[in-house]
């Protein structure tokens, strides 16, 4: 019983604190200044590499006639 | 070296296994044990052949190959799933159907866990190992991690599945929904996991893209929370070590509990998280267009899994779980209505200035029509998770309905619109064989969903009122078996449903099967050829 309550105080106290914060936390990090620029370029990842890792010499040139 | 690691381990599996099914103490025991025996013999036969023989070169570029036969795996198991779900149906409507020669195989209760598993873990989960090595190895621009490893969780994931279906035609379930499996089959698919997350991991440590795409956080967490949600519910110890029966570590209301958080968020996790690791990539593919905000995305994980954990109680409103936690669980489950909406949105609206491929394009269709039902079923399950409405949904067929508006309208569909997107990059071909079969697929499915959610509905709250129904001297109105001779001609339209939805999905197959053997292969490109 006493692990059971120990427990209990823990993750209705500062565990549901930190729990919390860090959702918060995670809300205001995506709105930090300068993450619209940086989305930018994350939001496209999917249309890169689409036949061939980006290591493979294939890709460069690749790359190169698409631009 | 390696070789004869595994000649060593496949031999003494075969060894163990040819004295289990010695020892064995029942039949699926018995079955299972010379299912291992015979496929860790083959293996070993098979890599003796191949043992001291020149290795082919590595091919370069992405591991396809266990996506393709994880695209395979996922339409046999898909029609395997709906074809069993169907004849359940039938054999709600007419129970002459649970046949006397198959009495104690092949009646309703034990088909109806072989139907669930199916299309959930067979058809739904194969569906996102396949969808989930394709996207990761994109979204990372880098080979999957661990070389063979993959194909040892494509292959050992089947026979997961295999051991499963049998034992529960055999009758070997520890009775806990959707946790039916044994010990035996429950350790199995800890190892086949544990291998999958060490493939995911691996290949996002090595990946060449800085950022970590949402698409593979929702992966992530979907492969985390499994593992953790499969190991905590299936803690229970062997009878014997030569039979199939365990017994369960928690007891009582524990068990319950633990039970269905574990239930909940099998859905959560698997059918929502996982599901959403496609969504997030194959609709803006198929669109051609970014997701609409990436900020409403992180924001949409977060919140997601805050908040799902906590839904399971609402499952137990009623019973001799406390208050307390069923309200928790209730509370958590109206929250969570908030970011699935946030991330039906964000699918939605990633079509925004480019709706009219709605018109020309009947694949986004199928991906925007599932995500309609994400929607649609993701604002049913808060409502009915309340105790008020939930006295009368719950043990009805409301509830039925609600699980298939979700699976087959959201899960179902968005796993047809990745199937179609797949096949013809897979294969190497320049489009499907025919978008006219994706229609009449969109449409037969789509109505089958509307019969089946509509006809449960009905018989639903119809069975939730007779049920309560008393009479001036406050007693019952109805017996049970006349709220079931009631709800027959539903139990035909949903039967019908399925049949629709099954057709769809046939067809399907039919198209993938000639978009593969009769579609012109795509032109070689001089950028895709690499210079010799």
């Amino acid at each position: 019983m006493d692990t059971y309550e120990l427990l209990r105080d823990i993750a209705d106290s500062w565990f549901l604190l930190f729990l919390f914060s860090f959702f918060v936390g995670c809300v205001i990090w995506a709105f930090r200044p300068g993450s619209t620029e940086a989305y930018k370029d994350t939001i496209n990842i999917p249309f890169r590499h689409d036949d061939m890792p980006a290591s493979e010499p294939a890709t460069v040139s690749a790359e190169k006639e698409a631009s | 070296m390696w070789n004869v690691v595994k000649l060593v381990v496949l031999g003494l599996v075969t060894l163990a296994a040819a004295i289990a099914a010695n020892y064995a103490r029942d039949l699926a025991y018995q079955v299972h044990a010379i299912i291992v025996m015979l496929v860790a013999g083959g293996l070993f036969l098979w890599t003796v052949r191949r043992t001291d023989e020149p290795l082919p070169p590595p091919e370069p570029g992405y591991l396809d190959g266990v996506v393709r036969a994880g695209v395979i795996a996922t339409a046999f198991w898909g029609i395997v799933g709906f074809l069993v779900g169907v004849f359940i149906a039938f054999q709600l409507a007419f129970p002459s159907l649970n046949f006397e020669w198959l009495q104690g195989y092949g009646n309703f209760g034990r088909l109806r866990p072989l139907h669930t598993s199916a299309v959930i873990f067979a058809f739904g989960g194969n569906a996102l190992i396949a969808t989930s090595f394709y996207v990761v190895q994109r979204t990372c621009a880098t080979r999957l991690w661990g070389g063979n490893l993959a194909w040892f969780v494509f292959w050992g994931y089947q026979l997961f599945i295999v051991l499963a279906a049998t034992g529960y035609l055999l009758g070997a379930t520890q009775s806990k929904e959707y946790a039916e499996p044994e010990w035996y089959t429950d350790i199995w698919l800890t190892i086949v996991w544990v291998a999958y997350l060490a493939v995911f991991l691996g290949t996002i440590y090595r990946r060449k893209e800085p950022h970590i795409y949402v698409a593979n956080w929702f992966y992530l967490a979907f492969i985390v929370t499994i593992a953790m949600l499969h190991i905590i519910n299936n803690l229970s110890l062997p009878v014997s070590i030569f039979g199939s029966k365990s017994v369960q570590l928690f007891a009582g209301v524990q068990d319950a509990m633990v039970q269905w958080w574990y239930g909940h968020n099998a859905v959560g996790f698997l059918l929502t998280a996982g599901f959403l690791g496609m969504m997030y990539y194959f609709v803006p593919k198929q669109a051609e267009r970014p997701v609409y905000s990436y900020k409403l995305s992180i924001i949409h994980f977060w919140a997601l899994i805050f908040l799902y954990i906590w839904a399971g109680p609402h499952h137990l409103h009623y019973t001799a779980l406390p208050d307390w936690a069923t309200t928790l669980g209730m509370v958590f489950s109206v929250i969570l209505w908030m970011p699935s909406w946030g991330g039906m949105i964000n699918g939605l609206m990633t079509l925004s200035g480019a709706w009219d491929k709605l018109r020309t394009d009947p694949v986004i269709r199928m991906m925007v029509i599932s995500i309609g039902f994400y929607g649609m079923s993701t604002f049913e399950g808060p409502m009915m998770s309340i105790r008020a409405v939930n006295s009368l949904s719950h043990y009805t067929d409301w509830t039925i309905g609600h699980v298939h508006s979700g699976a087959l309208g959201w899960n179902g569909m968005i796993t047809f619109g990745a199937l179609y997107f797949l096949t013809p990059r897979l294969w190497g071909r320049e489009g499907l064989y025919s978008l006219k079969l994706v229609n009449w697929h969109f449409w037969l499915a789509t109505l089958g969903i509307v019969l089946y959610a509509a006809s449960m509905w009905v018989s639903g709250i119809m069975e939730g009122l007779m049920w309560r129904e008393v009479d001036a001297n406050g007693f019952l109105v109805n017996s049970f078996a006349d709220t079931v001779a009631a709800k027959f001609p539903m139990y035909v339209a949903r039967a019908l449903g399925g049949v629709f939805y099954l057709t769809g999905a046939l067809i399907m197959c039919y198209n993938l099967w000639m978009t593969v053997r009769r579609s012109p292969a795509k032109a070689e490109t001089p950028a895709m050829a690499p210079a010799e």
